[in-house]
């Protein structure tokens, strides 16, 4: 799956979103479970913005100094006896990945859940050259099955579907015979993909966080299927955005413990599966062969730039569980595989303004992001800055907004003007207002007046109300 | 092991550098004294024991059954936790310990298989159909009721992954405060230049899912019942 996903247009993806009652449904009591579980677990540890502020210093610290610690994680990785790939694009990286499939005459791949892989779309290049790519996370799982239904959260990849349409996809393709109970769906895709596991030529897997001092990769999860992707193929690739690093072991316990916190409330998940280097001698199981491939695809053009803070996210998705703008749009409004407010800022970057010119926008820049935001990034800053370069930088407004906006701004710096505008307003509506109230406005106020009314300016305008109190003798007047 | 390969390094992080002002990446960074260390406070003055209750409580979040006993008594509540789980085969690390906690014999009367780490379709194989997996805890962490297993050699990443319930011995000298003690254990290891085990695992309860409706389920992939016993004199 390649980074942008869904239909081209942003106004229609966001309408098929707010049609979607039953994604809304599940959007809204997800984003309250994680947000009640989140603050819960923030509020246990009493000091949670020290913790903060040292997450923050940490990403700070690594981001400024990453080709030092890349290369020492290289080096670390390269003694123990595994091979590191840097790649520049998606294209470099999916052609090693592509090389080391055909050099183990690999089937069969297992893999655990990983953004970047997505991001690079990996899984259609292994299928380009015969290989079967198993999404071995349930959520994942899931939406390979069906047909490749896109994520719409990177935590909870299938957060839009609700366990009837579940049930009907393992039916469909699987021929499930029992309920739509979560236990029993679980239960079954357990023993489809314990197979698949044991059958695993080759397993690929993401990376929350590497440890530069010693060459490790921390995979944070709880289900356990990054644990069987580790422990049965013979060969190991983990892939990973070359930002998600730490320097040692000391700040992979502040950053593991921000980020399961941050994103599902817990203390630790499940597993935390620490892995360095292959499987050493006198092993029996974990692999034989390990790659390690450190993508940039696009994340060095943020480097040094205003938007340097979007590389320390940590992938917890806490932004997205408190968005307001996502409650109502969903995941897939986003057209990106990043949603939310770190999507918004990412995708642009990553991408360019050309594709996402518009997810700046989706924003009502209520700052609830940045608010929880486990190290600190000031999104909706950020979001403010996207929106200045579109419009001043690249020009990229409508033509439309930009004469609007023209008026504007003379209407504004000429009393005469702007009193006389003011007086006019309310004759002016008059003929699309009903019961002082616009329901389907002109112009500007169309998009407005679509989702709720628009109340028509009042007859008597706010200075000459003032102004009158007196007159009318009312109380405090004078005050 | 013969040193593996780096490729396009170079041109990949001179394009970092020229980005971020970095100098040179064989110039050793300092780490700055960082201005808070929140991790460090956590349970502050807590004793072993004041431990064992909050590992006890936080059971109870991860869906654990917790058991604390006696080394005398330690092979009749593994018997009882077995009956709990219906299960009869067990699989088990390659790991002294057993037979220094005198439950080897004991171990070895049941339907057992000790992992053998020149086998590896073999052990895998077992370990896949026992109903149980039985090792040691390396490190427990209090707060968040992980157990911490550095897998290697005859401690196989299987054992405690493959079978559907899983049982940690607890000896009670393992049991610290939280993952700062047990990272701070491995930052030593690396600072005095000595092997990590290739596989450290954080366990922390059996394995679950919320990816249904963000109902919570116990047992995906992992297994799907946890027991931890807590010995008081080991």
């Amino acid at each position: 799956m390649p980074m942008h996903i869904g239909e081209k247009d942003f106004k229609k993806r966001v309408t098929k979103g707010l049609d979607d009652d039953f994604m809304r449904g599940a959007v809204r009591s997800a984003q309250e479970r994680l947000q009640d579980k989140r603050a819960t677990a923030a509020d246990e540890l009493g000091d949670w913005e020290d913790w903060r502020t040292l997450g923050s210093e940490i990403r700070g610290h690594t981001i400024e100094h990453l080709d030092y610690y890349l290369h020492q994680l290289s080096e670390k990785v390269a003694e123990l006896g595994g091979h590191v790939f840097f790649a520049e694009t998606g294209e470099e990286a999916n052609e090693y990945i592509q090389k080391v499939a055909k050099e183990k005459d690999a089937k069969k791949i297992a893999k655990s859940k990983s953004m970047v892989t997505e991001e690079i779309s990996m899984n259609e290049a292994l299928e380009d050259i015969g290989c079967e790519v198993i999404e071995t996370d349930l959520g994942e799982y899931i939406l390979q099955l069906d047909e490749h239904d896109p994520p719409s959260h990177i935590v909870a990849p299938a957060l839009h579907k609700n366990k009837e349409q579940i049930r009907e996809v393992f039916h469909e393709k699987l021929d499930y015979l029992k309920s739509e109970k979560p236990e029993e769906l679980a239960l079954f895709a357990r023993e489809k993909l314990r197979e698949e596991f044991t059958e695993a030529d080759l397993g690929i897997t993401g990376c929350n966080f590497a440890v530069a001092e010693s060459g490790s990769f921390a995979l944070v999860t709880n289900e356990g299927n990054a644990r069987m992707v580790s422990a049965l193929p013979k060969t190991q690739i983990t892939v990973m955005g070359m930002e998600r690093i730490v320097p040692g072991w000391e700040e992979l316990d502040v950053v593991v413990s921000l980020l399961t916190r941050a994103a599902v409330g817990q203390k630790l998940t499940s597993y935390i599966t620490a892995l360095t280097g292959p499987k050493q001698l006198e092993e029996a199981d974990g692999p034989e062969e390990f790659h390690l491939v450190i993508v940039d695809n696009g994340r060095s053009k943020i480097l040094g730039t205003e938007f340097q803070e979007a590389l320390h996210c940590i992938r917890c998705a806490a932004c997205i569980n408190v968005c307001p703008v996502y409650r109502h749009v969903g995941g897939h409004a986003y057209g990106s595989i990043y949603p939310g407010p770190i999507g918004a800022v990412l995708s642009p970057l990553l991408s360019d303004y050309e594709e996402y010119q518009e997810l700046p926008y989706a924003s009502s820049l209520c700052g609830a992001c940045t608010e929880v935001c486990p190290v600190k990034i000031p999104l909706h800053e950020q979001l403010i800055m996207h929106r200045r370069k579109i419009v001043e930088d690249e020009k990229k407004s409508p033509l439309s907004e930009r004469v609007v906006m023209r008026g504007f701004e003379q209407l504004v710096n000429s009393a005469n003007l702007y009193r006389t505008a003011t007086k006019m307003a309310p004759f002016l509506t008059t003929p699309f207002a009903k019961n002082k109230l616009i329901s389907k406005g002109p112009g500007p106020l169309k998009h407005w007046t679509h989702a709720r009314d628009f109340p028509q300016p009042a007859n008597e305008r706010f200075r000459d109300w003032f102004n009158s109190r007196e007159k009318r003798g009312e109380k405090n007047a004078k005050r | 092991m013969p040193k593996g390969n780096i490729i396009n390094r170079e041109a990949f992080l001179a394009n970092i550098r020229a980005k971020i002002g970095g100098i040179s990446s064989d110039k050793p960074v300092e780490k700055p004294a960082w201005t808070t260390e929140p991790q460090k406070k956590v349970l502050e003055g807590y004793d072993r024991d004041q431990l064992i209750t909050v590992l006890r409580e936080q059971c109870k979040e991860i869906h654990t059954d917790f058991y604390q006993t006696t080394l005398q008594d330690l092979s009749e509540t593994i018997t009882s936790v077995m009956k709990e789980y219906e299960s009869e085969t067990v699989v088990y690390s390659d790991d002294p310990r057993f037979e220094n906690a005198k439950i080897e014999d004991y171990i070895t009367s049941l339907n057992a298989f000790k992992w053998d780490r020149t086998d590896r379709e073999g052990s895998i194989k077992i370990a896949e159909k026992a109903d149980v997996g039985i090792t040691f805890s390396d490190i427990t962490l209090a707060e968040s009721g992980t157990v911490v297993l550095l897998n290697d050699k005859g401690q196989g990443r299987s054992v405690s992954l493959l079978p559907a319930n899983y049982i940690a011995i607890i000896p009670k000298s393992t049991i610290v405060k939280r993952m700062t003690q047990a990272t701070d254990y491995i930052h030593a290891q690396v600072e005095k230049g000595e092997d990590i085990a290739s596989c450290i695992n954080f366990i922390t309860g059996p394995s679950n899912s919320a990816d249904i409706e963000m109902n919570l389920v116990v047992g995906v992939h992992g297994p799907i019942h946890a027991a931890y016993i807590v010995v008081d004199d080991l």
